[in-house]
């Protein structure tokens, strides 16, 4: 889990464009929206493309990438139990 | 008898210089940074993350306005809905549309970028700029074969001869690929005396424009 | 002085219909132009209903006629077909003493065809035309439609997202009124391209059903597409000439949201300054607004910040008001100029059009819309809205005659 959520770091660096930013810089625990990181709604949206992506998972509603993208945690977590074989 | 307006300062980026009401203040050192826009950024100390989130012609038009409106305070002499942006190119947002075509070019393998599409638009760096500045007024962006000083003077003109702005940041950002050069001039109704202060007309736009740096 | 600025021709075509006749028919009849997409070959065919003009781009050359051999995007080709209606309802004459500007808006430009070639060059197979990038630039389709119209003393382009046309008809207006040109052709076009469908899919604000302005269950636009086109002149000019006045460019405002790249804010901020300034620039009070053509997309924001918008602006009431989206689809750069089209019609006929799919109010807002197509009350001034990413809003007013 650790590993991966080291990984998700650093893939949501690249695609937002955090390039201020270290992996160490991020709280897997904190929110990454409002709070947090201060991410916004393309952000979010970028972040459904990178799970779809890097992770072939699809999310299905809006309320279920509230939940999921709410920390890198919860990524990561989802990342997990979602993974195929 | 014609009301007259004032350029009270300009700004050109161009051949990786930046030069502010006619003096360089800045030009890139290739040892550095590995972008000029990162540079530029930098040596001007920004701190506002969200830029590294723009695209190549957001980011030249944020730092265009950021050397040309520093240290102005702008919004204590004018209200934020009396301040204009009229701006102009002629690749539009080519660059940044092409970097969201090969996001989708791949049938069975597209990711369509959200944050890339966004700034598929010309007009998105006025938006970027007002976002900043906090600026309300009227704004145009122009798509023209090459900057147009008689063109860029009229629609100024008349919408501070209207009243409906006290002020304007107006001119020309382009970028495509490699290439790109902003000019931007700031337009107002009054000014104090200083160097470098200039009447508004095309002529001066025009000379402005073509100014060596 | 200022020199009062009134419309003589218009000109449109769009899903609903290939000219003010057929356009006509339909908004009567509610029919809407939203189905499925047959043209484009999208993996979204049988997901995403989009407002499409059913004509082949052969089809739309046929039309179109231009007259010069050349190369041609779709864009183009409907704003042709648009600007010449629109010239030949006023009787212009482009030859005859005036000077006469075009300012075309567009966002998409050639795009239907760079798209296709961009695909065919990145795969090396040798099969990319370059006469299919040619037409790229936005700046294309307005040179078409000069170069077929015949219009040389003023031609610009404007590019400010989905309230391009409007800004092109405000930028004419200006300049008649100031005495800068006699007569101006002003709107824009814009065609569906695999680019945009798949860049709003990404943003996820495509509605997979017809669009529901202002309801509480919306879930997004319909991309469309189409052109619309105004004859705007000054009104000694058009006099002189004995033209038929189809109504008066009354009003008109532009100001930033300042808020986010695509989202509106909150509480309309943009929009509202936006609409007060066409109301100051008119020299009316919010109550001689008839009906507003809103922009109303269906997406949650834009109709949020919209309605929120409306209400703040019109705190005695909103008069009727819908958005014709649900009939035409989200046009995009080309919106603007298909209201304003739509907007005349209805001033000339004494029409309201119904917000079509509407079944709730939003929870967060007082006003319903207009749901049935309305006839037998006077309908002297219209207001109506475009609303841009990048936060670029305008208004325009058009009145009576």
């Amino acid at each position: 889990m650790e590993q991966l959520i080291d990984k998700l770091k650093h893939e949501i660096i690249g695609v937002l464009n955090l390039s201020e930013m270290t992996p160490a810089d991020i709280d897997e625990n904190a929110p990454l929206f409002i709070e947090g990181l201060g991410l916004d709604s393309i952000d979010a949206l970028e972040l459904i493309v990178l799970l779809e992506k890097n992770y072939g998972l699809k999310l299905g509603t809006a309320e279920e990438g509230k939940r999921v993208l709410h920390s890198v945690r919860s990524m990561a977590e989802f990342i997990t139990s979602n993974k195929k074989g | 008898m014609e009301e007259l307006y004032i350029i009270s300062d300009h700004c050109i980026i161009r051949n990786n210089s930046v030069v502010s009401g006619g003096k360089k203040v800045f030009e890139y050192d290739r040892g550095g940074e590995p972008s000029f826009f990162t540079a530029l950024y930098r040596h001007f100390d920004l701190n506002y993350p969200k830029f590294f989130k723009m695209d190549n012609l957001c980011k030249l038009g944020l730092l265009a306005s950021e050397v040309l409106l520093r240290e102005k305070n702008i919004l204590r002499r004018y209200p934020g809905d009396q301040v204009g942006l009229i701006l102009s190119n002629a690749a539009s947002s080519i660059d940044t549309d092409r970097n969201y075509q090969i996001s989708i070019n791949d049938r069975t393998g597209y990711f369509p970028s959200p944050s890339v599409f966004v700034y598929t638009l010309a007009n998105i760096v006025i938006g970027e700029i007002s976002i900043r500045q906090k600026f309300l007024g009227e704004s145009t962006f122009f798509i023209e074969e090459k900057f147009n000083p008689e063109r860029l003077y009229t629609q100024v003109k008349l919408i501070l001869d209207e009243g409906i702005i006290s002020c304007c940041i107006c001119g020309w950002v382009e970028l495509d690929g490699d290439h790109y050069e902003a000019v931007l001039y700031l337009v107002e109704k009054s000014a104090p005396l200083a160097d470098g202060i200039a009447i508004f007309e095309p002529e001066k736009l025009h000379e402005i424009f073509l100014q060596r740096i | 002085m200022q020199h009062k600025v009134v419309v003589t021709g218009i000109g449109i075509i769009s899903a609903i219909g290939f000219d003010t006749k057929g356009v006509m028919d339909s908004l009567q009849a509610q029919r809407s132009g939203i189905g499925r997409l047959s043209l484009i070959d999208s993996v979204y065919k049988d997901e995403i209903p989009v407002a499409e003009i059913k004509a082949t781009n052969d089809e739309l050359l046929q039309i179109a006629d231009p007259g010069i051999t050349g190369n041609y995007s779709r864009t183009s080709l409907l704003g042709i077909i648009a600007a010449r209606q629109a010239i030949a309802a006023a009787r212009i004459d482009v030859s005859a003493p005036g000077r006469t500007g075009l300012i075309s808006a567009t966002t998409v430009g050639g795009m239907d065809r760079s798209e296709i070639f961009y695909r065919g060059y990145l795969s090396g197979s040798g099969k990319a035309r370059l006469r299919d990038v040619v037409t790229h630039d936005c700046g294309d389709s307005t040179e078409k439609i000069a170069d077929c119209t015949g219009i040389r003393d003023y031609i610009t382009t404007i590019n400010t997202a989905c309230s391009s046309s409007a800004n092109a008809i405000m930028v004419g207006a200006r300049l008649i009124r100031e005495g800068k040109l006699d007569r101006v052709v002003a709107g824009g076009t814009d065609a569906l391209t695999l680019f945009t469908l798949n860049g709003f899919n990404s943003l996820m604000i495509l509605d997979r059903n017809p669009c529901r302005p202002f309801d509480e269950d919306r879930n997004g636009l319909n991309l469309g597409e189409g052109s619309g086109f105004l004859v705007l002149e000054s009104e000694e000019f058009a006099c002189r000439e004995n033209k038929n006045v189809l109504g008066v460019i009354k009003g008109y405002g532009n100001a930033c949201d300042a808020y986010h790249q695509t989202a509106s804010s909150p509480e309309g901020h943009g929009a509202c300054l936006s609409m007060l300034k066409a109301l100051e620039v008119a020299g009316l009070a919010p109550d001689a607004i008839s009906y507003i053509n809103a922009h109303g997309t269906g997406t949650k924001n834009n109709d949020l910040s919209e309605g929120v918008a409306l209400e703040t602006v019109f705190q005695a009431g909103i008069p009727h008001c819908s958005s014709t989206k649900s009939y035409t689809g989200h046009t995009l750069g080309a919106a603007g100029g298909i209201e304003a089209v739509l907007s005349i019609i209805a001033l000339q006929h004494q029409w309201i059009y119904p917000n079509l799919n509407f079944a709730r109010p939003m929870n967060e807002l007082g006003f319903v819309p207009v749901t049935a197509f309305v006839t037998g009350i006077p309908v002297n001034c219209i207001m109506s809205n475009s609303f841009g990413f990048g936060g670029n809003n305008s208004t325009l007013i058009f009145s009576r005659y």
